[in-house]
This record gives structure tokens, sequence and C-alpha cells, in this order.
């Protein structure tokens, strides 16, 4: 055929992006598809398509977009970490003269890959999913201000997740480093796909992420139940709130400096090129300005997890409660005035690396006054530890080394030392690991039987966090050692033999975290069939103190019948203290949003759209781009957007309750 | 048991070399210095926290219904002023340590010392060398002797090197870890760095940035020698006929990595600040005399016009698929000389009385030699030329 006629249809698109050379890869495919397909037959078999389309793919209940946010993280958990395995095979086997097994081609898209996706695939939904589940149920509300912009959310994010994945078999992904730098990231240097997946996975992502920190906090401003005044919320929603204010005002940060690198790729502007003014050092300003609140924007949400699980397994009040939410509002603030800390060997001058410097250290005071207030919590309390309470040690003795190496780095001439060495990796992965995960970890344990109605078994999970905890330290105390020997990052082969040890060590503990993230899985798969063992019938298993509590696990779609009023900080534990009674009777209607399908398909057709662009088929962007105006325009002549669930629904769903907790009395 | 497994790593300890925490150079000893006056300072919070993490986990678990319990007790105004003060102190402390020694060791700064003992005299005039990042190797210019060499660093030791540092394509950055810092490497920028090499020897140098395919083969060897056997690597290097002009420049910015030493013994005068200003191409404007008509109000609207197709930047393609055809800024008229762009240096030594406290008298406990921890103690330089 014409090969202009091809070029129209079909793009930069080619029999030869397609990675045939690639045994790894095609080993992959092979694997993925085969999964895929069992999957698909599995879902056709049970005729499960339209129960999956009507009750979880269209949905804007807040809590099963949550639990899909959850899957999605852990779903791409798996990818990340066999990103993670790759790298530490190569490093452990590329000594002595031997290239490992990966070229430099594929090594250098796994580290970009497994960077991006364990930030924004891994760590972003699994906050988001627990602050979607968790806040509207902690401050009493039936769901959250915007449910269909939710589920939106939710969608774009999957959007951007499934660009990414897809660079796995169809071409290539960056091969720049995750932060993708320019001029590296540039046309003149990067000529393939592989950054345009980048940007444009980040920014169909990007716009569910933006919406999702608006949603919630409006969600958290203007929803809360009766009496639950700002300095009366939980911690948790507190932490979310400055998470989604740090969201919202960074977020937009990246999607500029994205737009920006890719006018630069697209349409021959000059931002980020070497000459015609551009200036490369501006991308890495911007680019860090949106990245370091990125970091508080994970971070913060799981402080709040563990004061939630501190104080409830420690059987009292959170100690320091204000001195706790006027350090996160501290942190949320400062976290704007450090970004220069991650390029202090860019030549600034002195006094502005010293200011940089500083403000980096300021925010250990409060981070620091948290870890006290955690430990006063603990002081003088009844320490029950299951596992949230473990997961929570293990990170206030993780946590705060990582944190000591954070300090150190933000030293300026000890920068100098140990910038983009082995031993930045090792103090980043030290309080991402030891500060998110763990936190994650403690929170998925503490409200799993909130959204499934059983405790997820403790013997696996027992496992698992002695595997990861273990695996973790292996992995990482080497590489700060090697980083204090001044091995930098990234590197794909090695000549100095005295260093492969370390990488070996650091292997066996990646090892130990695979068998960690298994034991995760099995512990879920565990849990489900021994759920009527585990079953909590009670909706409060852990004898707790904020109000999500206070309903069934799992809840109604509705959340509360009535909606708690709210007297305390600990308003679940005032109920109980005050002898509350559980209302029986005086049900009435409740108006509850629909559910829509506009979500899915307006995300759908942006991914479409990104495709066509990354592909440079601009028929297909052209087209997906007018359907999206077109789909979005017409949603909003959907006037059936909500309804009542009837009384005697209400009625119906309260009396199983009621029996439920009359035969968790009894047992 | 414990203690018995943890056997083997520390011979594993014993046998590495750490160079960051035993550097060669004195730069690189006062950052090391630096790291471990600010871990120390950083353990007097950390290891409490640590110990009281287990202390009372273990202290008031359930099963120990000895210990106290008091479920409401959540506030404690002399608790709260300890546990935020406590860390704000350890700041403070770290903070004016950070001022004095990111001033003290900003790369810019011409060198105040030799070693903690030796003072910079007349007589040590800098070592000057020129750095350019190339795809995936290491050029080194010396404009003082005329000779370039290529993934080979050689210097004397005790005499300071001044480093002009740029790249050619994409950011690299520079790195001796036995010898200081590291910097940034550029293109069309100039970073500078100052230090000095105390212990003859060979030392690893590469690029801490990522730089694309080649980045794991982009290292070099830094030889710190004594000066007769400098002056005998330079002879070496004059003597090789290998020459670098711009035509062979253009060459050799070509990518390839793990790139064999090569010496040139003639190097094109204007080399380094053609690849600084981009204009190693013939025909292409600098940036400095771009600059130069800028500041003398541009070229008008006929400015706009004084474009040349560009077939590369570099070896790459530019353009972009929907973008207008590649241009670049062609030259007006044949220069003789680019003009060197003058950079920030900042110089040393300067006074080092306001660091101290101004007027106030110095503590009578003052070592009588010279203290090593230079940064806590800053000793005035003898000399004030």
């Amino acid at each position: 055929m014409n090969p202009d006629i091809l070029k129209a249809i079909f793009g930069r698109l080619s029999i030869e992006s397609l990675p045939l050379h690639e045994p790894i890869l095609v080993g992959t495919f092979a694997v993925v598809a085969t999964g895929g397909l069992a999957l698909f037959a599995i879902v056709t078999y049970f005729r499960l398509w339209t129960y999956l389309w009507r009750e979880w793919f269209t949905t804007v209940d807040h809590k099963r977009i949550g639990i899909m946010y959850m899957i999605l993280g852990i779903v791409m958990l798996l990818r990340g970490f066999a990103d993670a395995l790759m790298m530490r095979l190569q490093q452990a086997i590329a000594f002595n003269g031997s290239e490992g097994f990966l070229p430099a081609h594929h090594y250098d898209q796994v580290f970009t890959a497994h960077g991006v996706i364990m930030i924004f695939f891994v760590a972003m939904p699994l906050v988001t999913g627990l602050m979607n589940y968790v806040v509207p149920l902690q401050i009493g509300a039936r769901d959250v201000s915007f449910p269909f912009l939710n589920n939106f959310s939710f969608w774009m994010t999957v959007g951007g997740g499934a660009l990414v994945m897809l660079s796995l078999f169809i071409g290539e992904f960056a091969r720049t480093g995750w932060l993708a730098y320019p001029p590296l990231s540039n046309l003149g240097y990067s000529p393939d796909v592989g950054v345009d997946y980048y940007i444009w996975g980040l920014q169909v992502a990007g716009v569910g992420t933006t919406l999702s920190g608006i949603n919630l906090i409006c969600t958290i401003v203007k929803l809360r139940a009766p009496g639950m005044t700002m300095m009366k919320m939980p911690v948790f929603t507190w932490t979310s709130l400055c998470t989604n204010v740090l969201i919202v005002a960074s977020f937009p940060v990246l999607t500029v400096v994205l737009a920006l690198l890719s006018l630069d790729r697209y349409v021959g502007t000059n931002f980020f090129t070497n000459d015609f003014g551009g200036n490369p050092m501006m991308y890495v300003n911007l680019i860090w300005i949106w990245g370091h609140p990125e970091v508080y924007i994970l971070i913060l949400p799981a402080f709040g997890i563990f004061s939630e699980v501190t104080s409830t397994f420690s059987g009292k009040r959170l100690f320091g409660y204000t001195s706790m939410v006027y350090a996160t509002v501290v942190i949320t603030i400062l976290s704007y005035l450090v970004w220069l800390h991650h390029f202090f060997t860019m030549g600034s001058g002195a006094s502005v690396n010293s200011f940089f410097g500083i403000t980096t250290m300021i925010i250990s005071i409060p981070t620091g006054a948290k870890m006290f207030n955690w430990l006063f919590t603990m002081y003088r309390g009844r320490i029950r530890f299951e596992l949230p309470m473990m997961w929570t040690i293990a990170f206030m003795l993780t946590f705060v080394i990582g944190g000591m190496t954070g300090v150190l780095l933000a030293v300026p001439p000890a920068d100098f030392v140990l910038h983009n060495s082995l031993f930045l990796v090792a103090h980043f992965h030290n309080v991402i690991i030891g500060g998110v995960l763990f936190g994650l970890f403690a929170g998925i344990n503490y409200w799993f039987p909130k959204a499934f109605g059983f405790k997820l078994d403790p013997f696996w999970g027992k496992l698992s966090f002695w595997f990861w905890v273990s695996g973790f330290y292996l992995a990482f105390m080497p590489l700060y050692v090697l980083g204090l020997m001044g091995v930098t990052r990234r590197l794909r082969v090695f000549d100095d033999p005295s260093l492969q040890i370390w990488f070996i060590l650091a292997g066996i503990g990646a090892f130990l975290v695979l068998l960690g993230i298994m034991s995760m899985l099995m512990q879920f798969a565990v849990s489900i069939l021994k759920r009527e063992q585990l079953r909590d019938l009670t909706g409060d298993p852990w004898n707790a103190r904020t109000l999500e509590w206070a309903t069934s696990s799992p809840p109604p779609d509705y959340n509360f019948a009535f909606t708690p009023v709210v007297h305390d900080t600990d308003a679940w534990w005032d109920m109980k203290r005050r002898g509350y009674q559980r209302p029986l009777t005086g049900f009435k209607p409740i108006h509850m949003p629909s559910n829509t399908g506009t979500g899915i398909i307006l995300a759908g057709l942006a991914t479409a759209m990104g495709f066509g662009l990354i592909w440079y088929i601009w028929w297909l962007a052209a087209v997906s781009f007018i359907a999206l105006l077109t789909v979005a325009i017409g949603h909003t002549f959907n006037y059936h957007r909500d309804f009542h669930i009837p009384a005697d629904q209400v009625v119906r769903a309260e009396d199983a309750r009621t029996q439920m907790l009359a035969a968790g009395a009894k047992s | 048991m414990k203690l018995l497994a943890l056997l083997p790593f520390a011979a594993l300890l014993g046998g590495c070399d750490f160079v960051v925490l035993a550097p060669a150079g004195d730069i690189a000893v006062q950052q090391r210095d630096l790291v471990l006056i600010s871990t120390v300072l950083m353990l007097l919070i950390v290891l409490p926290v640590m110990a009281l993490t287990v202390f009372f986990a273990w202290r008031y678990r359930q099963s120990n219904t000895a210990a106290t319990y008091e479920p409401d007790w959540d506030h404690s105004t002399q608790l709260e002023l300890v546990i935020w003060s406590a860390p704000l102190l350890i700041i403070v402390c770290l903070g004016a340590l950070t001022w004095m020694g990111t001033h003290l060791l900003d790369p810019y700064r011409t060198l105040g010392r030799i070693a903690a003992d030796r003072p910079i005299e007349g007589k040590d005039a800098p070592l000057n060398v020129e750095v350019v990042a190339l795809d995936w190797k290491w050029l080194f210019i010396y404009p003082d002797y005329g000779v370039a060499s290529l993934n080979e660093l050689a210097a004397p030791i005790d005499r300071p090197i001044r480093f002009r540092i740029t790249a050619s394509s994409v950011m690299n950055s520079f790195y001796i870890p036995a010898l200081a810092g590291q910097i940034y490497a550029m293109p069309g920028m100039e970073t500078k760095l100052h230090a000095v090499a105390n212990k003859e020897g060979s030392f690893r140098g590469f690029s801490a940035n990522y730089s694309g395919a080649g980045f794991s083969g982009m290292h070099f060897e830094f030889k710190s020698t004594s000066a007769a056997d400098f002056d005998k690597w330079v002879a070496n290097a004059k003597a090789s006929t290998n020459m670098l002009g711009r035509s062979d420049y253009l060459q050799l910015e070509k990518p390839s990595s793990n790139d064999p030493v090569r010496l040139y013994g003639t190097v094109d005068r204007d080399l380094y600040k053609a690849i600084l200003n981009m204009c190693v191409e013939s025909g292409k404007m600098c940036m400095s005399e771009m600059t130069d008509i800028d500041a003398k109000g541009g070229l008008g609207r006929e400015g706009l016009n004084n474009t040349l197709p560009l077939a590369y930047d570099k070896y790459a393609r530019r353009g972009a698929p929907l973008g207008s055809e590649p241009v670049f800024v062609a030259g007006i008229c044949a220069i003789d000389e680019i003009k060197d762009t003058p950079t920030r240096e900042v110089n040393a030594p300067f006074d080092m009385t306001p660091l101290r406290g101004v007027g106030l008298k110095r503590p009578p406990f003052s070592p009588a030699h010279p203290s090593s921890t230079s940064l806590l103690l800053g000793q005035r330089p003898k000399s004030d030329s």
C-alpha cells in the first residue's frame, strides 16, 4: 500500500513497533495475554459482565470506587515490583565484564517505568483509594460531594495506567528516568514514542488526580456531620484535607510543565531546548515544584492512618491532637518551600542552597513532633499488637532512619557527595516504603473488615509483615553502604568486583519482599475462603474511635441511615461511652446519586486520544477529542442523576443489621 | 546469635572502599566531616526516639496489666513544649552548620587552603581545567598547557584545581568522589568547581546524572600525581600527534561509550568557549554574540529572518511533527574571538569574622594549632592577598 496512506492511518505505528525481538517482553506478553484471556473467559462464563458494568464500572458509590482504586494499586504494584526485581537482578550479575541480561535500551525503560508506576499508579491510587473509602464515612457523609466526578477521576487514572502498560507491548516507554529531564527528553535526544507515552499517561491520570483532589476538599469542607467542627475532625480526615489541598495546588504545575514539554516535542517550541532561548533548568525547577509536594501528598495520609491506628490499638485518645493538626498544616505549607533541594548540585549560589536546605530541615520539626505524639499516645496505653499496630511500630522504627538520612541530604555540601547516589535511592525508598507503604498496609489491614465485613487472616498477614520488613532492610541497607562507596544510581554494568556482594544482598532483600507481596496476596485469598470464621458482625471489630465504625461492615449504600451528631473528636468512642442507642424506627427514603457510564466512556476516549497523539495518528486524536467534548456536553443533558432509596428498603437493611448485632452479641 | 550473624557483614564493611568517608581531597574531607557531624547531631534525637518506641511498645503491651492505663490522658503542655523544642534545637544547630558549610564549601568559591593545616600561598596558582561532558565520555582541556585528554584527568597534588564545566548535549554531573562533591554539567551553561587533591593515587570519576544509553560507560580515571609526574604527563600529552580542532571535536562528540584514554598534543585555543556558546559548527552564531546583539538593542524585525535551516542539533535531528522547519541562528559575520562570558565566582579567603560574631573576642580556649574541623572553628587564613 502507499506509504503515505499507511502513515495517515497508522501514524508512526508499524509492525516494527511491536517488540517481537525482545524475548523477555514476548514472554511477558504471553503470560499477560493468557491471564487476561482466562479472566475474560471466567467473567464471561459466570455472566458477570452486566454485574460488573452495573454495579462496579458505572458506580458512583465512593466505597466501591475506593475499592477499585485499591485493586488498581495492587495490580500495578505487581508490575512495578517486577521492574524492581529485574533491576536488582541486572545489577547483581552485571560484573566482571558481564553485560547482565538487560541491554541499555530495555534497562533504561525498566527503571523509568518502575519509578513512574510506583509513584503514579501504585502509591497514588492506594492513597486516593483509602481516602475515598474512609473520609466520607469518617465525617458521617452519604458520599463525596461530586459522585460522578469521582467515578470519572478513577477511570482517568486507569486510562493513564493503561497507556503506561500499553507501552510494554506496543512501542516502548521513556528511557529518561522517572522525571524525564530535558534536554534528554526532548525530541532531539528521545525521538521515539517513549516520552510521549510518559507525557500522555501522566496527563490523562493527572486530570483524574486533580479532580479527585477538588472533590475530596469539597467533601471535607462541606459534608461533615453536624457538630464536627474542623478541630473535631479525625486526624486521617485532616491529613486527607491537607493532601488534597496539596494535590490541587501542585498537580496543575505538573500538567503545565508536561504541556510545555509536549509543545517542545510536537510543535517545535523552545521552552526547554538548549538553544533558542530555551532553558532545561526551568523544567527541573517546575517539575520539582510539583514533585516535592507530591511526596507529602503520599506521606500525609499515611501519617493520618498511623494516628488512627495508634490511638485505636493503644485504647487511648490521640496525644496532642491540636499539635498534630498544626504539624500537618505546617508540613503542607513548608512542602512548597523546599523543591530546590533536589538539585543543589545545579550551581545555585550558596545562599539559595542554604535557604532551601534549612527550610527542608525545618520540616523535620513538625514531623518529629508527630513522631513524639504517637509515642506519647502509646505511653500509658494498652497496646494490642494486631497487624495495623505492627505496621505502625515498624514504621516508627524505619521512618526515623529515612528521616535522618533525608535531613542529611538537605545539608548542601553533604548532598554534593551523596546526590544521585545509591544513598539517595536508599533514602527515598526508606521513607516511601517505610512510611507510605507501611502506612497503606496498616490502613488496608485496619479498614478491610469495614469494607468487606470480615477481618484479614492474621497468620499470612504476619508472614507478609516479617518478609516485607526484613526484605526492606536487606534490600536497602546495602544501598546506603554502596552510596557511601560513591556508587551512583541508574548504572547498568559495573567494573569494580568488590561492589557485587552488596548488590547480591540487595537482590536477596528484593526476593524477600517478593515473598512478602505473595504472602499478602495469599492473605487476601485465605481470608476470603475463611471469611465466615473472620466475620465481623459488630461493625466495630477493633473497638475503634471514629465514625466509620458506627455503621455496619460493610456499610449500606447510604452509609448512615441517620446522619450522626458529633460532640467530640473521637465521635464513635464518645457515642459508645455515652451509651448511644441505634435508632430502630422512623426511617425515611434516602436521596442518592445514580450510576452512570459517562465516566468510563470519557476516560476511554481520553485514553484513545492519548494513544493517537503518542503515535501521531492525528485522525484518531481528533475524532476522540470531538467525541470527548460531545459526550461531556451530552452528559449535562442527562437529568436522571439521582433516585431515592425507598424507606422500606432502608428498614430491611437496618433490620438485617439489628439481627447481625444481636447475633454478634450472643456469640 | 544476632551478633554472630552480623560478623560477616562487619568483615564485608572492613574490606570496602568507602571513598565518600575516606576521600583524598581537602574539599571532600570537609564535606565528609559535615556528613559525620550532621549524622551525630541527628542521632542525638533519633536514638532516644527509637529506644522509646521499643520501650513503650513493650511496657504498655496489653498483657502487662501492671502498667498504668490512662485512656483519657491526651495533653501535657510541658511535654508538648519539649517535643517541639527538642527537634527545633537540633535544627537550629544543624541550620547554622548548614549555612556556614554551604558558603565555605560553595563549589564556585576559590580555595582558602590546601589542607587543614596549610593555607593557600602565592605560589599555589590554580591549575585550570575545562571539562566537557560528551555523550558518553569526558573531555578535559588544559588551557594553560595547550593539551587535552579524553577519559583521563591528571592533576598534581596540593595544587588548587579550577574546573570550568559544560556539556555538549544533555545534562550530566561531574563527580570524583575522592576529590570533591559533584556539580552538574549542562549544555550551553557553565558550572564551576574548585578542589585540591592531597594524596597521590588513581581515583574514579564518572557522571552522576543519567544521560542516556551509554551512561554506564561514562567514567574516567583521575590521576593525582606529584608535580614532577604531572609535568611528565603534560609532556607526554604534548608529544601526542592527536589534534583537537573544531572538526575533530564534531567527530568526537558523536555518541560512544567506554572510550579508551586519548591524549591530544594540539588543541584549538577557542574550542571550549565555542562549545560553551554552542557554535562549534562553522557559521552558527555564538550565544555570546547573540546576547551581545540583544544587549545593544537587537536587530529588530529583520533579526527574525536571521536563521538558517539546521540539519543537525549536534547529531540528532531537530524539529517536530507539527512544527516549523528546524532552524538555527546564523552568524552575521565572521568573528575573531568568542567572548568569554564571565560567570559568578566567589573569592577566598574572605574575612571570617562575621561567622564568629562581629567584634567578639576570640575565645581564649582556641587551640594552639588550627583545628582540623575547620567548619566549626574556622581559622582565619594567614594570607589576605
